[in-house]
């Protein structure tokens, strides 16, 4: 099912209304944003001088640091009095970055939510457990908001507390589950613990995952979980975008559908910030059309992945970015190569002698980097054998060499007892920061 | 027979979490090995109760096994251990691992190999050696 007429629009016609929508764009934020009107000033363009989609190009990016600048509400665009709601991303590094929303942003946050939920299989019959934590977070609200205008029927069962969640699961009878793809597995593994399965005791249909990378064995690894039939789809949103909504897959897999009536996206060189040609792989930059509070121009998310435009199967016509490929400042340099933690990930979850948790670990001992994985064993293939554990070694770091050329350590722990994450998982020290 | 084996990060304090979950529920150690290999150690023990071995310690999240291995009781004289490995060796079986066992005035070892059913037979038509009943081990 297709949710909107706006997903099926001609190219001519998505690009019409972009360039509409870009161009008054432009008029707003340099008429009330103060930092974006300076911005525009020290670059010498006037609003006038933006007419069509490729004058786009023009116009300075818009960064994290831009947030930090003006915090709290610096680059609103609305009264104070005009928001309906504040969220703010978790601020790792210093103050949180807080987003606002008018009345009309969040009718069309949901919207957008909803396309993206129908199309990664949602339907209105669904009872849906929300397993991302509500509050200051965009995810949960965010997916919440959508499905309701579905017309499913909504679990806020938050994070935390695992045994109960798989309880309203079973009890209530779930048939979709939103979470991070690193939670949906742990669901998964602590009802197994729990003795029982969750293919045959669990009604879940549909897992819509986001917040974190998923790669493809990553997917695999759930529908063993909870059976072939699950169909997991992923979806990708930021909290300055908007939250979820920017984009998703559908149900033929093969890249996630961007809603470009209300985002325009880019792909940049992170280097030089030069654009690059559409197919082509880099930094992910979204423009912000229709948001009243916190319109954006040319956000650098920092996200590394392609755009391409041929039609899709489903049906749908509008543009699609590929799975993530890691973030910018995910990117280990090691020993001069550039690694991304989904690499490392997708060897590990391809090897079936080993759980899909990991920890990678970058030391620097006499000048030189050394890459540590920690990695358990699966349950079914503990052994006595020392040969047979040091086999199992020897494979992986093979396998790594030839995705990462690069020799890791590889070290193996017991079953269950590295860290389990219900959030974002942080599974990367990198020990050299500070050292040069 | 059965052997208990744990699988134990090189961590300090591992060991001794073991050895205690196995003294709180009553379970005697009669003999173990602990081999080690950098990272990780295979800590391989006859304990009075095998079964309820792996059960408490894998609640406590170790990673516990049964494995099937064979003792072998031997006449505490020299060359006994040399008959025993070319016994084995002039069949082409593979020994894995071997360890002592206190059995009193005769010696006796825990031992491994690539096929322990051939082995027991081996060792028994050779009639210097005897085979150790599970039940008069585990209660050594």
């Amino acid at each position: 099912m297709i949710w909107a007429k706006e997903e099926t629009l001609s190219r001519e016609e998505i690009e019409r209304i972009q360039t509409e929508r870009l161009v008054k764009l432009v008029h707003y934020v340099y008429d009330n944003v103060e930092p974006y009107r300076k911005k525009m000033d020290d670059a010498g363009i006037k609003p006038d001088d933006i007419k069509t989609l490729d004058d786009l190009k023009r116009l300075p990016f818009t960064t994290k640091q831009d947030f930090r600048d003006n915090y709290p509400f610096g680059l609103f665009a609305v009264d104070k009095s005009k928001l309906a709601r504040i969220h703010a991303s978790s601020g790792t590094t210093g103050k949180p970055t807080v987003v606002g929303y008018t009345k009309k942003d969040l009718e069309t946050w949901a919207e957008c939510v909803a396309r993206l939920a129908v199309a990664g299989g949602a339907q209105a019959d669904d009872v849906c457990q929300i397993c991302f934590g509500y509050g200051m977070f965009t995810g949960a609200l965010g997916l919440h908001k959508g499905l309701e205008r579905v017309g499913a029927c909504i679990i806020p069962s938050s994070t935390g507390n695992t045994e109960k969640q798989i309880m309203y699961m079973k009890d209530y009878g779930s048939t979709l589950l939103v979470a991070t793809p690193s939670y949906a597995l742990r669901i998964g593994e602590v009802a197994t613990q729990l003795g029982l399965n969750p293919r045959t005791d669990l009604g879940l249909r549909t897992a819509l995952v986001g917040s974190e990378l998923m790669t493809e064995p990553m997917r695999e690894e759930m529908k063993k979980l909870y059976g072939d039939k699950l169909c997991v789809t992923q979806n990708y949103g930021m909290s300055e975008l908007m939250g979820p909504g920017i984009s998703g897959e559908c149900t033929e897999l093969c890249g996630m559908h961007i809603n470009e009536d209300h985002f325009i996206c880019e792909i940049i060189d992170p280097e030089t910030g030069e654009v690059l040609p559409a197919g082509e792989k880099g930094e992910l930059v979204v423009t912000c059309l229709t948001k009243e509070a916190l319109p954006l121009i040319r956000y650098r998310t920092r996200d590394i992945t392609k755009i391409f435009y041929e039609p899709c199967k489903c049906g749908r016509t509008t543009a699609r970015m590929d799975i993530l490929d890691g973030r910018t400042d995910d990117m280990l340099k090691i020993r001069g190569v550039n690694v991304f933690p989904s690499q490392i990930e997708e060897v590990l979850l391809r090897t079936e002698e080993i759980g899909p948790h990991y920890e990678i670990i970058v030391d620097r001992k006499d000048h030189s980097d050394i890459l540590t994985i920690k990695v358990e064993l699966a349950p079914d293939k503990m052994t006595d054998d020392v040969a047979e554990l040091e086999k199992i070694k020897a494979k992986l770091k093979s396998s790594l060499r030839t995705m990462l050329g690069l020799d890791a350590k590889i070290v193996l722990e017991s079953p269950h007892t590295l860290k389990r994450f219900e959030g974002k998982a942080k599974r990367v020290t990198d020990n050299r920061k500070g050292l040069t | 027979m059965k052997q208990l084996t744990v699988f134990i990060e090189n961590r300090i304090g591992r060991l001794e979490q073991v050895t205690e979950i196995l003294s709180q529920n009553g379970i005697n150690i009669v003999c173990l090995s602990l081999s080690d290999t950098g990272e990780y150690g295979m800590l391989r023990m006859i304990v009075s109760q095998p079964a309820q071995a792996v059960e408490v310690l894998g609640d406590a999240g170790f990673s516990a096994m049964l494995t099937d291995v064979t003792a072998i009781k031997l006449v505490h004289h020299f060359g006994m251990l040399n008959k025993l490995s070319k016994l084995l060796s002039d069949n082409g079986i593979d020994i894995k691992y071997m360890y002592a066992l206190n059995s009193g005035a005769d010696a006796a070892v825990v031992i491994k190999t690539s096929d322990d059913a051939k082995s027991e037979q081996l060792l028994l038509e050779a009639g210097q050696f005897s085979v150790l009943s599970a039940s008069e081990v585990y209660n050594m």
